[in-house]
């Protein structure tokens, strides 16, 4: 990342700053205490960036906290020591690990919008840090915030720190939030998943504000994610963690071009994954000319869509361009305001309230969130039971040897049967609601982000698991994601969707090897590459693609 | 200007809840109205004993015009209590009118006072003892102001005051152990005097404020800010003060205006114990004599504070959350 040799150079030679040995935490189970970072010990230089990557329950926000000497409620630290500029934090009293939070060692946390108080100006909350500790007077302070918000690339940095964080953007809080963890200079931040709950597009952006403060600074980071190519970006050594163990430690270089262990490669897989283009077949759900409104805003202007039997239509956006407005309508969950949705040459009333329920059953919805879209009071049995009654009048032994069947279809064991959503992984969740999906024996199933909120591999397994039943039963999925990998990974076609219009659709190899309209272009350009020189690309085709748009 | 009032979500909620309450306490009017209509017992049969013929009971009801249709007294009842007259009580006689308004006028002067002073005493004593005990909860000292909040919430109203009575006015004299006040006394004497009825209410709403701002902090320590906070060095007490406090005061004022407005129309045990000239005696009078318009006055004082109060609550609520206060 800084490519002279005297800065490689420095980093490789520079004064010890953090040193992590043989630490274990433990966390408070149904079970007695577990551990859930086991024997880690990791160390960083002043001005190095170390990256941590792992699945969740990897225990790398439990580790990044623990470089603050903090654990959550219901955790404790159990061995080892976490030496900061030769001290060991462990030991010190709270009072002194309190002094070092926030002035020399500083935390970003995953979800700004939630990290940021409510009740509070931005500006009181990016100075509190320095005004509680006297570092400066309070004009000094507002004056160095507005520096680090012009550097953050925040839009008016004069003004930005009077608003409260609700009016302000998810990407402008992640930024601001550097920024806060900038002000009192600290030696170190860790990043957690500082980006994660950033379209790809804001989050090229958020990524390179972030690297260039922490260069200029000469700041030391540990930056955390799941996403090795954001990593590869930003980080100058990586560890990869799992189950709270360290499973490999190498350079971005080396970890790049030749991880050693089977894990870090799988963790790549789901990038890897490649669906054959199928095809052109007959149109089984047309969408035309469809507008939808919520209030007054016009959340879909002119859709039109053909979607061919047993194939796979992904629609991508980022957040707020209509894709889920676009399954609500084909759903009939919201009723459009002109044109048609037709299944199988017949034309749908707009509202599920007036289809038949013949015509509700050949179009079946999976939800991004299998923790909400399950009830948690109905096992397993109820759960995939329920549509069998339903539609099909099965009961007794005959449905339950349906429901066996269809778990056993989503490669879930019988003895599921009787589980509660709760009693599942996310991954088992999310294959119940699959199985829901297709005892209905659906047409069209509608999947709304439904790989989103899993880990890569649990991801590739799901992903896996549609393409052999579109394989064996000729299904057709309408799929909604705003992830690029998971196109290639499932789509036939591609639907590209920008607030609330098309920009474009056709086949997947013609839209994602030749994007023809600018929106495009930047979508495909800000998904992270493994590259580490991608990021600087990126900004590069990124701010040509929006000059184009505007 | 002004249509940026409008527009401002806070200025027009509170226009809207400003006219839903009056909505409110017209429909709470007829229900009183209604209720009062059909109760049993007629105050001219009780006036006139039983020896009263049809007659008499007539022309005494005509006199005080209870032979006019209900619609009738009901408009002429509402219609005078917008401009503040509550009508005639009944106990006027041919002579020498009182009205409904010179009978509970003073009471409600009486009852607002002692209300307003143990809001004074018992508002900050329960915020401070609620901030404290989130601070330093799951503390020994949070467990015993825990314990004792929940055993004075348990007791009974008048035991706590015939307990008091006993203990700081007849045992250990400190305090009157009756609370009788004349307009004719000084104000210090007046305090003194209502020191053992003040100090019965606060032992109540005190504790259950406290409990419910502890309640209110503690629900927000699981918040993402808050550890953000933590993590920025911020002390213990400044976490909950600065990060915690200003979320919380929604729930906080809501069991603030409740219990205010119990201190205005629940008090009437407090008061018969000390004998202390309130307005929910004066409503107990009133029933036993069966002086019809000064229940219903004494009613619409009650259902009025209490909607003003709620509405206020729902105003501060509203004034504290920056997403209504400052929209985007």
């Amino acid at each position: 990342m800084i490519s002279n040799r005297a800065a490689s150079h420095n980093r490789q030679n520079g004064e010890l700053l953090l040193d992590i040995r043989n630490l274990t935490i433990e966390a408070e189970g149904s079970d007695g205490w577990q551990p859930i970072v086991k024997d880690i010990s990791l160390h960083l230089r002043r001005g190095e960036v170390l990256g941590i990557i792992g699945e969740s329950g990897a225990g790398k926000s439990t580790l990044g906290l623990a470089a603050l000497g903090f654990t959550r409620p219901g955790c404790h630290f159990s061995g080892g020591s976490v030496t900061f500029d030769g001290r060991d934090l462990l030991k010190e009293s709270e009072e002194r690990r309190r002094q070092l939070r926030g002035t020399r060692i500083a935390y970003v946390a995953q979800s700004a919008a939630a990290s940021f108080n409510p009740a509070h100006r931005l500006i009181e909350q990016t100075i509190e840090c320095v005004m509680m500790r006297g570092l400066a007077s309070r004009g000094a302070a507002v004056q160095s915030a507005t520096d680090l918000f012009a550097q953050m690339q925040l839009p008016d940095p004069e003004t930005i720190g009077d608003r409260f964080p609700h009016q302000v953007s998810g990407g402008q809080l992640q930024r601001a939030m550097t920024a806060m963890a900038m002000t009192c200079k600290p030696d170190l931040i860790v990043f957690d998943e500082p980006t994660t709950a950033l379209d790809v597009t804001t989050q090229v952006e958020v990524l390179a504000s972030i690297r260039k403060i922490v260069e200029e600074h000469h700041t030391a980071a540990l930056y955390i994610t799941h996403d090795l190519a954001v990593v590869a970006q930003m980080a100058h050594r990586i560890m990869v963690l799992r189950h709270g163990e360290l499973v490999e430690h190498a350079s971005t270089q080396q970890m790049l071009s030749e991880p050693e262990q089977t894990y870090t490669r799988s963790l790549w897989a789901v990038r890897t994954l490649e669906k054959p283009e199928e095809p052109p077949a007959e149109t089984i759900l047309s969408v035309s000319n469809v507008d939808a409104h919520y209030g007054d805003f016009k959340a879909l202007d002119d859709i039109s869509i053909e979607v061919p039997r047993g194939r796979t239509v992904a629609v991508v956006g980022e957040s707020g361009s209509g894709k889920s407005t676009l399954a609500r309508v084909i759903s009939g969950l919201l009723p459009s305001a002109a044109g048609a949705v037709s299944l199988n040459g017949v034309r749908l009333a707009p509202s599920l309230k007036q289809r038949s329920r013949d015509q509700l059953r050949r179009i079946q919805m999976i939800y991004q969130s299998a923790d909400t879209a399950l009830n948690p009071r109905q096992t397993v049995m109820d759960l995939v039971g329920r549509p069998l009654s339903f539609h099909f009048g099965l009961k007794g032994r005959m449905q339950e040897r349906r429901v066996a069947e269809l778990l056993d279809m989503v490669e879930l064991s019988d003895r599921h049967i009787v589980s509660f959503p709760s009693e599942l992984s996310g991954g088992q969740k999310q294959r119940v609601a699959i199985a829901r999906a297709i005892a209905a024996d659906p047409d069209v199933f509608i999947c709304d982000e439904i790989t989103s909120a899993l880990d890569q591999l649990v991801q590739e397994q799901i992903l896996k698991l549609l393409l052999n039943l579109q394989k064996e039963m000729n299904k057709t999925y309408l799929f909604i994601t705003h992830d690029i990998a998971t196109v290639n990974a499932i789509a036939d076609q591609v639907v590209v969707m920008c607030r609330g219009g098309i920009v474009q659709q056709g086949a997947k190899r013609a839209v994602m090897s030749s994007p023809d309209h600018p929106y495009t272009k930047l979508l495909l350009s800000a998904v992270p590459q493994m590259d580490p020189g991608w990021l600087d690309t990126a900004i590069q085709n990124g701010r040509l693609a929006k000059q184009n748009i505007e | 200007m002004r249509k940026e009032i409008i527009s401002n979500p806070l200025f027009r909620t509170i226009f809207t809840r400003l006219g839903l309450g009056f909505v409110t306490l017209f429909a709470v009017s007829l229900i009183i109205f209604a209720a009062i209509a059909v109760l049993p017992g007629d105050f001219a049969k009780a006036t006139l004993g039983r020896a009263a013929t049809p007659e008499t009971v007539a022309n005494f009801q005509k006199s005080l015009g209870l032979d006019r249709p209900v619609a009738e007294r009901y408009l002429k009842w509402i219609g005078g209590a917008v401009t503040g007259d509550l009508g005639l009580s009944f106990s006027s006689g041919s002579g020498t009118p009182r009205t409904v308004g010179s009978i509970i006028g003073p009471r409600l002067k009486n009852t607002l006072f002692l209300a307003g002073i143990t809001a004074l005493v018992a508002i900050p004593i329960a915020l401070l003892l609620g901030i404290i005990a989130a601070i330093r909860r799951n503390s020994w000292l949070d467990r015993i102001l825990n314990a004792v909040t929940l055993a004075s919430i348990s007791f009974p109203e008048f035991f706590v005051a015939y307990v008091l009575m006993l203990l700081l006015a007849v045992k250990l004299p400190l305090f009157y152990s009756l609370a009788r006040v004349t307009p004719s006394m000084g104000s210090i004497e007046v305090l003194e005097r209502i020191a053992l009825p003040v100090l019965t209410l606060s032992f109540g709403i005190i504790a259950h404020m406290m409990r419910m701002t502890r309640a209110a902090i503690i629900g927000l320590l699981s918040h993402p800010y808050i550890e953000m906070a933590k993590l920025k060095g911020v002390p213990p007490w400044r976490v909950i003060l600065r990060h915690a406090l200003p979320n919380a005061w929604a729930p906080i004022v809501a069991v603030i205006a409740f219990n205010l407005a119990y201190l205005i129309v629940g008090v009437v045990v407090v008061e018969v114990v000390f004998v202390y000239p309130g307005i929910g005696q004066a409503m107990v009078d009133a029933v036993r004599s069966r002086d019809i318009p000064v229940v219903q006055g004494c009613a619409l004082i009650f259902a009025a504070s209490y909607i003003l109060l709620n509405l206020l609550a729902d105003v501060i609520a509203i004034a504290t959350n920056p997403r209504l206060a400052h929209p985007r």
